[in-house]
């Protein structure tokens, strides 16, 4: 079994990160005789946020360039098929709601998605809203949280935004919940006794072992993993970071993950929507 | 595994801390137990339980994934192996600008000097951590004789 940290395991895609440059120059590192606490800054916050593509080997970039090369592609049309011919008990497909391929629904909209539910009284994410259609709508046995069905169906319906400016409400209603997950992202767990702050935050560009770790922003998701030959999800992609430093993991779709998708997603609120894109 | 100070053991022992140490030969689950450390002025001056370190053994340690994983964040004179990370500072010279004291402390909890720091502490009481996997919890990420052998490789890094 193995148990090697910040080593994904089992990965036969580990050449492709290998010796992928981080753009940002990698700060000089200072000797720790008198402790720095001041560091904590965010280079998303202060620098603005660059897309985990700035850090992808060259190669990488024109395999999710091109909609030829980008095995994430068939994955959208996987669910593209599914979204037009699937009917449920009521023989409705999601295109008759929503058009042939989607065409009533509006890229701006799932831009701005975890959004508010006023009927839950909590933020939902794309996937639950393509869910409850699913189940609600349209009759059938919901999809478990990040299965292949529900991620099929979440990257078509997130592909329609490709080119869209991520835009998650942060005010409002949505405050708590982006408070909560920033508190989640900053709180130290795991035997590592690490945060996804510790990595992401201040020391994207810099390498453990052959990875170069970028901000963790999430405007390609669900995105094609080199490491799975598949498509995944963001929870999917959480508790792998929590298996790396050894914390134990938590339930695809729980409050706390949608929480931490509305928090790690608002970070990168401006930045372009590029999914399916291709990550390690 | 030779012991240095007679009556660090027998108050761990007191303590119930290292019981499987003390037996001679045990070797497979003497490892994980914490054992508590003193920090003076961002020192540990005092080896864990006593022990002495293997500057061989503790090289090892250091290059191993699954144990001390250093190369995941420090460039090291370790031409064998590739990939060094760059997230920490080479560890080349370390001993020059380090005491034995002080890189234990560093070793066992990197926090007492940078609480923000990215490094992992190797040998802090479990019992402060959260939401540890399962099948590590209650346990070190070295143990004490792993802590000093690496300590141990350490100084030889002038
Ligand atoms: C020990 C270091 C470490 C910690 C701590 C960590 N991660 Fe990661 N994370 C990585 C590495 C390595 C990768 C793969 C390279 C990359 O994209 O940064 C990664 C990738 C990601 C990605 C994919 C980025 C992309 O562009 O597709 C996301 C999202 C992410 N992490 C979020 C998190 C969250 C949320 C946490 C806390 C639960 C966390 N990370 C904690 C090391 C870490
Ligand atoms: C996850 C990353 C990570 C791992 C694994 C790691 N370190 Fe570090 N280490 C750092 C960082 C980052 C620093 C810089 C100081 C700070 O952050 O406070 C550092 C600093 C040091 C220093 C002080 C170096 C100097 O010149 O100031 C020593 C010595 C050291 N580490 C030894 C080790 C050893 C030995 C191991 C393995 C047993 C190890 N480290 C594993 C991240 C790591």
């Amino acid at each position: 079994m193995c148990n090697h940290y910040f080593a994904r395991c089992g990965s036969v895609t580990l050449m492709f990160v290998l010796g992928a440059g981080g753009l940002l120059p990698a700060p000089a590192v200072e000797p720790v005789t008198v402790a720095k606490a001041a560091d904590t800054a965010s280079q998303a916050e202060t620098t603005g946020p660059v897309s985990g593509y700035a850090f992808l080997q060259k190669e990488t970039q024109q395999m999710q360039d091109d909609d030829f090369l980008n095995p994430g592609m068939q994955w959208v049309e996987a669910g593209k098929e599914m979204f037009n011919t699937l009917q449920g008990e009521n023989g409705k497909t999601c295109a008759a709601c929503h058009g042939e391929d989607g065409s009533k629904l509006d890229p701006k909209r799932i831009a701005q998605y975890p959004v508010y539910s006023e009927t839950l009284g909590k933020p939902v994410t794309l996937q639950n809203q393509v869910n409850a259609c699913w189940t609600k709508r349209m009759g059938y046995h919901p999809l478990p949280y990040d299965t292949e069905g529900a991620i099929k169906l979440e990257v078509f319906v997130q592909n329609l935004a490709r080119g869209e400016k991520v835009n998650v409400q942060t005010d409002g209603p949505m405050r708590p919940y982006y408070e909560k997950g920033r508190t989640i992202y900053q709180t130290r767990v795991g035997q590592l006794d690490m945060a996804c702050s510790v990595c992401h935050d201040s020391n994207a560009g810099k390498k453990i072992r052959g990875n170069t770790l970028s901000q963790g922003q999430v405007n390609g998701y669900p995105a094609y993993r080199l490491q799975h030959g598949a498509v995944a999800g963001l929870h999917t992609t959480f508790n792998e970071c929590y298996r790396l430093f050894r914390a134990s993991e938590m339930p695809l779709g729980n409050d706390d993950y949608t929480a931490l998708e509305v928090y790690v997603t608002a970070r990168g609120n401006g930045l372009t929507i590029e999914t399916p894109a291709v990550r390690f | 595994m030779r012991i240095r100070n007679f009556s660090t053991i027998v108050t761990l022992v007191l303590l119930g801390l290292i019981a499987g140490q003390v037996t001679a030969g045990s070797s497979a689950d003497e490892g994980d137990a914490f054992v508590a450390w003193k920090a003076k002025d961002l020192t540990v001056p005092e080896p864990l339980a006593g022990l002495e370190g293997d500057p061989r053994r503790g090289r090892a340690v250091a290059i191993t994934p699954a144990k001390g994983n250093c190369l995941a964040c420090h460039a090291m004179p370790v031409a064998e192996q590739e990939f060094h990370g760059t997230v920490g500072p080479p560890l080349e010279g370390v001993a020059s600008r380090y005491t034995e004291a002080q890189l234990r402390l560093l070793l066992v909890d990197m926090k007492q000097l940078n609480p923000t720091t990215l490094m992992p502490s190797f040998h802090r009481n479990p019992g402060e951590l959260k939401r540890v996997a399962e099948r590590y919890q209650g346990k070190t990420v070295l143990t004490a004789q792993e802590i000093e052998d690496v300590v141990a490789y350490l100084i030889t890094l002038k």
